[in-house]
This record gives C-alpha cells, sequence and structure tokens, in this order.
C-alpha cells in the first residue's frame, strides 16, 4: 500500500508547476478565512469584555439594552424587587457608563468606568499593585492594566487626574482578562462614587447581577424578572446577544461573511481547477495503470492521498502565514484583536476538507470514467 | 505442441448503437500454447485490438469465453480480473504510456509496485531490467530524454519485469523505423519467449514477419484460422 502512495506523492509533486499552483491555491484560501475569522473573533471576545470580566451568572437590563456598551438606567426599586426573588442568592448593582479623564498635562482622554456594588465589591479584578480595599479610599480609582493602560500616561498608585471635575486618585493596578473593544481605559471605582462623580438620567442602575441558588433557579429568576419588565440573561445568552448584534445588526458580520466565503470560492476554484487539469492530463496514464492490474479502488486511493496531502499542506501553510501575519501585527500595535481559535482553525480545516473532497471527487470519477480499452487503443 | 495458453470460443463484440452499430468480433476461435510467438495481422478497423482486449482481460466481450491459464476470464470480478492481469500479462501500448514525471526506472518498476514490492528493491529490479534492455545508465533519466526506440525498450521493460506469462503487443514497431523495429522484437523473442511463455503482437509490419512462429489474420471481425508458419 505503502508502495502506491509513493507512487501518487511523485507524480503530484514531481508535477512542480501543478503543485505550487494547487499549495498557493490552498495557502491562500485557509490564510484569507482565517484570519478573517480571527479578526472577527477577537472583535467579539472584546465587545463582550464587560461581561466576561465582570463573571457574573445572570445579567439584568432593560430590554432595549443592545450591547454591553449601550446601558440604560434602571431604578432602585428594580434591585429591591430582584433581591426578593425566589431563587436568588444576593443581587447587586453595576455601574457601567463612559466619563472624560483630565490627566496631569492636561490632555483629556474618555475612559470607561465601572462601578462595583459598594457592600459585596462583586465582580472586583485582580489585583497586579495595591490592594482592592483601597477602592473606599477618598476619590480612588482602579486603573485597568490592559493594551489602553498607556493612553492614561502610564499612571502610578498615586497619580491624581480630574474625572469630570472631580478630583480622582490611582490607588492600584487591576489585571485584567480581557480587554475591551473601544480603545479606552477601564476604571473600577465604587458604585456610589461612580454615580456621584458620572452625570446619570434619573436611574442610574446598568446592570444587575445576579447570583442564583442554584442552576435550576435560572428560568424562574428570568420569568419573574420578565414580570417586572425587565431582561434577565445568563452570560452567555449576554454574549451570544452581544456578538449578534455585531453579526446582524452591523455590516460587519455580513462582510466577514461574504470575505469568508469570497476567500472559500477563490481557493476551490484555484485548487479545484488545477486538481482537475493534474488529473486530466494524468487520465491517459491512470488509464495504462488500470490496463496493468491497477484495482479501481487503489487509484482512488491514489487521488484521495494527492488530494489531502496537498490540502494539508496548505492547510498548514495558511495557517502559519496567519500565525505570522498575527504576531507581527501584535508586536507593531499591542491592540490587535485577532484571536485565531479552535473556531476558525475548525472552519478553514472544513473549508479545506471540502475543497479537497470536491477536487478529488471530480478527479475520482474522471479516473473511475476511464475504460483501460481506450488507452489501449490509442 | 505445448500446452494450451489462451483458449478462446464463440467471441463477439458489439459496438454503437443503431446505425452506427458495428460487429467488430464476430463469433472469434483462438487457441495459443506457451512457447508461441502469434502475429495478428489485417486492415486497420478489422478488430485486431479489440480481440486483443477481449483476450488479455480488459474488454468484455457480448459473448463467448476466454480460458486463460484455465482461468474463466470473463467471469472472474473486475477485481480479480485486475489481479489476474498484473500477475499474469505484460502489455506494451502503442504509444507507451510511460509516466513523464517519474523516472525511467520509476516507470519500469511500476508492476512491481502494484505488486507491493518494497519500492528501493523494486527499483534495483528495474534497474536490472533496464539493463537487459540495453539502457543502462539510464535509470534516473526521465523518459521524454530517451528516444522513441527507447521509450519503447523502456515499456518493454516495464512488460517483462513481473515476469508475466502471457505477453501482449499492439502494434510495438508502428513509431519505429525499420532497423530498430526488427531490432526490438527480434530482442524480445529471444529475451522472453520460452516454452512456458506465450507472446501475441499485433502488427501491420510485415518487415517483422521472419520472427512469428504463427501469423493469423484478421478481416472485418473475423479470424481466419488457416495458419501460416513463417517456416514453410
Ligand atoms: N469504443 C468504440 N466505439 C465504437 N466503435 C469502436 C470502438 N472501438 C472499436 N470500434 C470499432 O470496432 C472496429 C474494430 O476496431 P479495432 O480498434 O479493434 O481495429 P484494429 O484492427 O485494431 O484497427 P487498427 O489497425 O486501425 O488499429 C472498428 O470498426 C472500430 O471503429
Ligand atoms: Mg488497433
Amino acid at each position: 500500500m505503502f508502495g502506491i502512495l509513493r507512487l501518487a506523492y511523485k507524480l503530484l509533486v514531481n508535477d512542480k508547476a501543478k503543485f505550487t499552483a494547487l499549495l498557493i491555491g490552498i495557502t491562500f484560501a485557509v490564510f484569507l478565512m482565517t484570519e478573517i475569522t480571527a479578526m472577527f473573533a477577537g472583535v467579539l471576545n472584546r465587545a463582550s469584555a464587560t461581561v466576561i470580566n465582570i463573571g457574573a451568572r445572570i445579567w439584568v437590563m432593560d430590554p432595549s439594552v443592545q450591547t454591553v456598551a449601550n446601558t440604560i438606567g434602571m431604578p432602585d426599586y428594580a434591585l429591591d424587587a430582584v433581591r426578593s426573588m425566589k431563587g436568588v442568592k444576593f443581587a447587586v448593582p453595576l455601574f457601567s457608563g463612559g466619563a472624560l479623564v483630565k490627566l496631569q498635562d492636561g490632555a483629556y482622554q474618555s475612559v470607561n468606568v465601572i462601578g462595583l456594588d459598594d457592600t459585596s465589591l462583586f465582580g472586583r479584578p485582580q489585583m497586579e499593585q495595591g490592594q482592592i480595599e483601597s477602592i473606599y479610599a477618598e476619590g480612588a480609582f482602579l486603573v485597568v492594566d490592559d493594551s489602553e493602560f498607556p493612553k492614561l500616561g502610564n499612571p502610578k498608585i498615586g497619580t491624581v487626574f480630574e474625572l469630570n471635575d472631580h478630583r480622582g486618585v490611582v490607588t492600584g493596578i487591576a489585571k485584567v482578562a480581557t480587554s475591551a473593544l473601544f480603545g479606552v481605559p477601564s476604571l473600577y471605582t465604587t458604585y456610589y462614587r461612580a454615580i456621584q462623580y458620572i452625570p446619570n438620567p434619573r436611574y442610574t442602575i446598568s446592570y444587575l447581577l445576579i447570583e442564583p441558588k442554584n442552576e435550576s433557579d435560572i428560568p424562574s429568576i428570568q420569568k419573574q424578572v420578565q414580570a417586572l419588565g425587565y431582561l434577565a440573561l445568563t452570560r452567555e445568552q449576554f454574549e451570544t446577544k452581544i456578538s449578534n448584534f455585531y453579526m446582524f445588526q452591523t455590516s460587519l458580520g455580513m462582510n466577514i461573511l461574504i470575505m469568508t466565503i469570497v476567500s472559500f470560492v477563490v481557493g476551490l476554484s484555484i485548487s479545484g481547477q488545477t486538481f482537475y487539469t493534474f488529473i486530466l492530463e494524468n487520465l491517459e496514464k491512470f488509464g495504462a495503470l488500470k490496463a496493468i492490474g491497477t484495482k479501481n479502488r487503489e487509484l482512488v486511493l491514489m487521488i484521495l492521498f494527492q488530494a489531502t496531502f496537498t490540502s494539508l499542506a496548505g492547510y498548514g501553510l495558511g495557517i502559519g502565514l496567519c500565525t505570522l501575519a498575527t504576531a507581527l501585527a501584535k508586536m507593531r500595535l499591542p491592540d490587535y484583536a485577532s484571536r485565531i481559535t479552535y473556531g476558525n482553525l475548525g472552519l478553514a480545516l472544513l473549508m479545506v476538507v471540502i475543497i479537497a473532497a470536491m477536487s478529488s471527487y471530480i478527479g475520482v470519477r474522471k479516473v473511475l470514467r476511464i475504460e483501460p480499452f481506450d488507452i489501449f487503443r490509442g | 505442441m505445448g500446452t494450451v495458453a489462451i483458449h478462446a470460443d464463440g467471441l463477439n463484440k458489439w459496438f454503437g448503437e443503431g446505425e452506427a452499430r458495428t460487429n467488430a468480433l464476430k463469433d472469434v476461435h483462438l487457441d495459443t500454447t506457451f512457447g508461441e510467438m502469434v502475429y495478428i495481422v489485417g486492415p486497420s478497423g478489422s478488430g485486431k485490438t479489440t480481440l486483443l482486449s477481449v483476450l488479455s482481460g480488459i474488454l468484455r466481450p457480448d459473448s463467448g469465453t476466454v480460458l486463460c491459464e484455465g482461468a474463466d476470464l470473463w467471469k472472474l470480478s473486475n477485481d480479480e480480473l485486475a489481479t489476474f492481469r498484473l500477475s499474469k500479462i505484460g502489455f506494451v501500448f502503442q504509444d507507451y504510456h510511460l509516466f513523464p514525471r517519474l523516472t525511467t526506472a520509476e516507470n519500469v518498476a511500476i508492476p512491481l509496485i502494484l505488486r507491493r514490492t518494497d519500492w528501493d528493491k523494486a527499483l534495483i529490479e528495474a534497474a536490472k531490467y533496464l539493463e537487459i534492455v540495453g539502457l543502462k545508465g539510464r535509470a534516473n533519466l526521465p523518459p521524454v530524454k530517451l528516444s522513441g526506440g527507447e521509450q519503447q525498450r523502456v515499456a518493454i521493460a516495464r512488460a517483462i519485469i513481473s515476469q508475466p506469462d502471457i505477453l501482449i503487443m499492439d502494434e510495438p514497431t508502428a513509431s519505429l523505423d525499420g532497423d530498430t523495429g526488427r531490432s526490438i522484437v527480434a530482442f524480445v523473442k529471444e529475451k522472453f519467449l520460452n516454452a512456458n511463455r506465450c507472446i501475441l503482437i499485433v502488427t501491420h509490419d510485415a518487415r517483422i514477419n521472419e520472427f512469428a512462429t504463427r501469423i493469423l489474420h484478421m478481416e472485418d471481425g473475423r479470424l481466419s484460422n488457416e495458419e501460416r508458419h513463417q517456416n514453410e
């Protein structure tokens, strides 16, 4: 069996021009598909950064909220109502909103402020420097050390700034798992300081965070919240909602979809066409092999091997190229959002498998149809 | 007479439909024995290639039987037929059908590789056969670098490397000049033919008639069984 595969390999690789064209086609398609979907995955991940970082099990919001960035305030009585619901272990308010910081050098910088519940500090970040309790100090803010951190002039503990004309002081540096999409630094403070410092409409609670007593209580909590006129989503549901918003309510998702399809079609046509020409050119020889005594099954095996080998080589090259491009981009742009997830790799692999399957299907059909008699007759 | 190599009876083969329907083989009967070098001659379109194909397990007849070394060929499955061809029959095609992207030695080694011989062993064996056909030192060249006669010898080396019992050649000298054609046929007869082997050749080329042990005539799908030994 190995000898036949080696024969197939030689027939393929020794045809340097076609083999190169095949590799380039697949590499190019894989590169484009992975690059584009990775970028999209990166964007989606960042769009849900707050949800991921706070980590609450259930998020209650106004039903009109579409992404984590556009919050609609909820009144305090909603908090009391939720707290008394069956199945709720505890519930806390969360503030999330934009503000303007004036740095010591006089420059202004927009920031996103997250106000944590004063008593529990639920959703607190991990600290890199300083203590979480320092958040209770006069005018205290924790700065998140993400890729946006330098935009605040790389502050240290004790750095003073103005936030909407109030004095603020950095009392700690927080670590964060996922940085946000919008390119502005994030600050943590307490809920009450946040609503004091940042002018608000009548209602001040951006989100209510609920911890259920049991996973099984979630559906009933969602129903009770709905009866109250609000929307309760699990963390996963909220992330999906945000993803869906970017995918379907902005042109982003459609463009990504179009680009992915285009790169798939380009890859398929280049490689399919080249592989088809390769088979056609060797068709008589395959016929001669058949006459000599090669079984159909063995010919199919040879073609499948050729298609699989080319596809996997192209896949590897494409992914390699993509990783390289991402690494280079991240060197120059620390903010670069691209994320190569297993999902991206799987999607590209699936497409490559489809390309290989379709190309070899055409080849196999051709080769199974040749009559060795026609070859013999010349 | 030696033992029977091929026994064929009542072979019929039609091609095409309606107006274009032709009867390429008409009730053909044929017996060949080992030790023979049989020529089949006749005008173009008389059915010579069709007959060779039916006898060697390449083309299924519409009726009739072929017993090849006792095996009833057209009762075998497609896979069994392939195995039969691989182990018993060597083919030399009219236009060689060598793989241009493989070396000469790799081309010759193909039947052994198909028979699961280890790659390196097959190539060593191929080099030996290239030496036998007078192409020593050409093992690593691609076949396109060789002349027509040399390519024909590569095709012969490929046909005989697996030591088949029956060698089938269709117009082996058609694209060669007279002297080259004669020397190739003489060579095959000398190196390959023995009491346990049989060669079937289709040819138009009267210049090689002297090598035949028997010449059969074909006309319009009929094989005349009046034989003419060249020594007669
Ligand atoms: N696949 C086919 N479809 C239709 N007709 C065919 C086919 N193959 C052969 N024929 C017809 O069968 C007849 C015999 O053909 P065959 O090739 O056996 O002749 P031949 O004696 O080998 O001729 P040549 O000397 O030109 O090679 C011819 O009339 C040919 O047109
Ligand atoms: Mg013919």
